[in-house]
This record gives structure tokens, C-alpha cells and sequence, in this order.
């Protein structure tokens, strides 16, 4: 089995337009939710989110292309150019017939959706633009990618709700130590924040209308954000040889199935994810310093996924710390997994632990220490990350810091 | 306008060129129109007509509506405007 090093990444989101700007407001524990702007918010119960702002698509994309690119695949390209520049590959011969790209979404082009139907339903026309369908594929941000840096290898998309990202991730690790592809790029990416995306979240009455607050006993529901996380996963010989800068090792993962609620999360399932996660690593539970929580700021989610860490963790969980940056940049769902991945590279890189900030008042029933409102330093050996989608669904992957 | 002017002009934008630069003799591939580019121009001349393009991508030479030539689209799509002027 090979090893696999993380040689690049990239992100765009609510806290910034690329991984310096992310990192220093997740050091900072700058929250990037506030109201959100579109057409037909007054029409909405929840007006809050983690809008990627500031941002101007005729900028990074001509007008051919922005015929084509939906906002979630705008948000992949830009995650993905930032990435593979940082890794310095060119894709070519060889190594192009190899490697490729597998990416998570969940909604696909829901602002292409929202637009359409609009304009079909609600304006009575009958016509729509011919690109209605290769926009809103989930498929087009990896199929973008690939045709944006000629990657010919496997590639595909996953989508398993709010563990879309984490599982792809997987997915193309285990194809670089396997030996399949000398690197692979994987991330995720989503844009739901149109009129239909949260009135759709609306009806499931888990949203909060003032603040993601994640363990907190006063927290009352999860935020949506936008935006996009991307990776370069390469065999570590290979990089090594070129003298690629290394980020991070990638140790292991696992994934499990609840195999029981819809919706409702499973101690069991989450568990089960996690200690799978160690065994594959090869990983002493003592030596994770870290666990980028899922925490999504749900009284289900965060009390059952507490409960799962002291399950597998027993008298070590009070000793690690844990901590959800989604009350930073909110739940970007198949995006979410790739852009929290960012928080354990820099725990285990620079020894900086991220807070979780919004928390105000201590829940018994997350007794962990969760870093409230302030990132702290820490040398953090080994850092997971959690995802456990709707569905049951969860997926859990393990960083390593490198040696030396 | 009359209706070839416009229907040039809006196949130079597809082929980001000057309508001066679009002569009735061109064929799209000459101007470097792919079948994307194709379907994208035919949204554009349906909305901008308000007319139904009998055209079909899966085989465009069996489509009752020639696209040999820009001169070809231009004379058809007077056709359809006229016929649909007519039935509306």
C-alpha cells in the first residue's frame, strides 16, 4: 500500500476567496454567516446563511463559460485551480491518463433550478436555455475539473448528503494507495443558498434564524453556507521526488451506515465510522489531538456525535479537543467536508487549533472540550474529520502530521 | 433590423466575432461553431423571434431546417417566421 500526502489545496467560502483567507479567519474565529441577499429572501423564515460574498463571476470566467458553469461548479473550478497551482502539476502523458478527479455534491445546480422553474412555473414560459441539464448535472463541477486540467484517470462525483465531500475524499485516497493513480484531485462543493435551496431546508424546521452554535446548550439549528473545498492527493514518493511541499499526510478512513433514520443520527453509526477510522490508519486512539467535529449546531447531531466520541475515545476524549468550524462558514453540506478538512491541516501542520465560536453556555450533554471562541495552540499529532450525512451516511477521515 | 442582420448578428456573438466578419456563405464550422454553440444559437433565434425551431440535435441533417450555410438559416428562418405568422 502506498502512502498518500496532501500536496495542494484550495477553497472558496463564506470566510474567504482562497485557503490563506479561510485559515486566518478560522484562527481569528471570524464568522462568516450574516443575512443573506437574493432574490425573493423576504419570502423566507430564514434569511441567514454563509453567502460566499464579495465574489464577481465575470472575473474568473468568460461569458461562454459562465453559459455553462452553475454557481457550484464556478466555486469547483476556483477551488481546484487554487489547489493544483499550489501543487505546481501539470497534467500531461502519463501521469494525465492516470489521475482524476472525484468530487461531493449533494444539490447539484439548485440556482440553475431555481432559476428555470421560475421562469417555466411562475413567468409561464415555454422555452428554457439548452444548458439547463449539463448546468445542473452533479457531475459537471468533476467533469469541469477534468476537462479544465486534462485529467483522464477515474473521475467522478459522490453524493451522499453532508458526507458527500468526506466520502469522494475517500474514494480517492483509497484509488492513490492502491496504487490506481499517482494523485488524484478531491474535494467537494455545493450552492443551495437560492430562494428554493432554503425554502426546501426550511420545511425540515432544523435551520436557526440568528446563529450556528455548535454544542452550546443554547443552540438552536444549523446555518447553510456555500462554497468549495479541493485537494490534491498524491502518492507520497512521487512527491517527494519532484520536492512537492507536503500539507499533510492523509492516514486513513472509514465509512459506516446507520442503516436506521432518515434524518435522525445514530451514536452506533458515528462510532462505528470513527473507530473504523483508527484501525485503517493504524492509529492509537491516544495519539488524536484534534476531531474537526460535524457539529452542525442541531440538538441531535451534537449530543449524539458527543456521545459517540466518549464511546470511542473513553477517558482520552477529555483529553482531545473538538471543534466545528461550521459556526464560522455554516453547513456547506456536500461541500462541508472538504472545506473543514482545512482546519485539521492546519492543526496538524501549524499547531493551531480552530474554535468552535458562538458558544455561549456549556451543555452537559457535550461535555468535550470544544474549543469555545478561541483557537489555541497545540502540537496535534493525528486529526479527524467527521461527517455524518441524512441518511445515515458517514464517513470519517484521519490527517497525519509529517515527520520532521 | 431586418431578419438577417439580426440572425448574423447573434451568430457572431455565438462565435464571439464582428457581424461584419459573418458572411451569408459561411458555414458554422468555418466559424468555429460547435453542436453546443449550435443549440445555444437556436435558443437565441427562437427567443428572439418568438418562433419554434424545428431542429433536432441528434440529427441535424434529418432536422427540416437547413444549417449548411448562414444564407440557408437566414432563408429558413423567414420561412418558419412567415408560416408561424400565419398559423399563430
Amino acid at each position: 500500500m502506498k502512502r498518500v500526502v496532501i500536496t495542494g489545496a484550495g477553497t472558496i467560502n463564506a470566510l474567504g476567496h482562497n485557503v490563506p483567507d479561510t485559515l486566518e479567519a478560522m484562527r481569528e474565529g471570524r464568522c462568516g454567516i450574516g443575512e443573506l441577499t437574493f432574490r425573493d429572501v423576504d419570502r423566507l423564515a430564514i434569511r441567514i446563511g454563509g453567502q460566499v460574498r464579495g465574489y464577481e463571476p465575470e472575473e474568473r470566467f468568460n461569458r461562454q463559460q459562465l453559459s455553462l458553469y452553475d454557481r457550484f461548479t464556478q466555486f469547483t473550478l476556483i477551488a481546484a485551480r487554487e489547489a493544483i497551482c499550489q501543487a505546481g502539476l501539470e497534467f500531461s502523458g502519463d501521469l494525465a491518463a492516470r489521475a482524476g478527479v472525484v468530487l461531493g455534491n449533494s444539490g447539484g445546480g439548485m440556482t440553475t433550478l431555481d432559476e428555470n422553474y421560475r421562469s417555466v412555473y411562475e413567468d409561464g414560459k415555454n422555452r428554457v436555455h439548452p444548458f439547463v441539464v449539463p448546468k445542473l448535472m452533479n457531475n459537471a463541477g468533476a467533469s469541469h475539473v477534468s476537462m479544465e486540467f486534462n485529467l483522464k484517470g477515474p473521475s467522478f462525483t459522490v453524493s451522499t448528503a453532508c458526507a458527500s465531500s468526506n466520502h469522494a475524499i475517500a474514494q480517492a485516497f483509497e484509488l492513490v494507495r492502491s496504487g490506481a493513480s499517482p494523485v488524484m484531485i478531491a474535494g467537494g462543493s455545493e450552492s443551495m443558498l437560492c430562494f428554493g435551496g432554503v425554502k426546501a431546508w426550511e420545511g425540515l424546521r432544523v435551520m436557526s434564524k440568528d446563529a450556528c452554535r455548535p454544542f452550546s446548550a443554547n443552540r438552536n439549528g444549523m446555518v447553510q453556507g456555500e462554497g468549495a473545498g479541493v485537494f490534491v492527493l498524491e502518492e507520497y514518493e512521487h512527491a517527494r521526488r519532484r520536492g512537492a511541499e507536503i500539507l499533510a499526510e492523509v492516514a486513513g478512513y472509514a465509512m459506516s451506515s446507520d442503516a436506521a433514520d432518515i434524518v435522525m443520527p445514530s451514536k452506533q453509526g458515528a462510532a462505528r465510522a470513527m473507530r473504523g477510522t483508527l484501525r485503517d490508519a493504524g492509529i492509537d486512539r491516544t495519539q488524536v489531538g484534534y476531531i474537526n467535529a460535524h457539529g452542525t449546531g442541531t440538538a441531535a447531531n451534537d449530543k449524539t456525535e458527543s456521545a459517540a466520541v466518549a464511546d470511542v475515545f473513553g477517558r482520552h476524549a477529555d483529553n482531545l479537543m473538538i471543534s466545528s468550524t461550521k459556526s464560522m462558514h455554516g453547513h456547506l453540506i456536500g461541500g462541508t467536508g472538504a472545506v473543514e478538512l482545512l482546519a485539521c491541516i492546519m492543526a496538524v501542520r501549524d499547531g493551531i487549533v480552530v474554535p468552535t465560536i458562538g458558544y455561549d453556555e456549556p451543555d452537559p450533554e457535550c461535555a468535550l472540550d470544544v474549543v469555545p471562541n478561541e483557537a489555541r495552540e497545540a502540537c496535534v499529532e493525528v486529526a479527524l474529520s467527521n461527517a455524518f450525512a441524512f441518511g445515515g451516511l458517514n464517513a470519517v477521515l484521519a490527517l497525519r502530521r509529517l515527520p520532521g | 433590423m431586418n431578419t438577417k442582420d439580426r440572425v448574423i448578428e447573434i451568430i457572431a456573438e455565438q462565435a464571439v466575432l464582428d457581424p461584419s466578419d459573418v458572411t451569408m456563405d459561411s458555414t458554422l464550422e468555418e466559424l468555429g461553431i460547435d453542436s453546443l454553440g449550435l443549440v445555444e444559437s437556436i435558443f437565441a433565434i427562437e427567443e428572439e423571434f418568438d418562433i419554434s425551431v424545428p431542429f433536432n440535435a441528434n440529427e441535424p441533417q434529418q432536422s427540416d431546417f437547413d444549417i449548411s450555410s448562414v444564407a440557408a438559416i437566414v432563408a429558413g428562418i423567414e420561412r418558419l417566421i412567415q408560416e408561424q405568422k400565419e398559423t399563430s
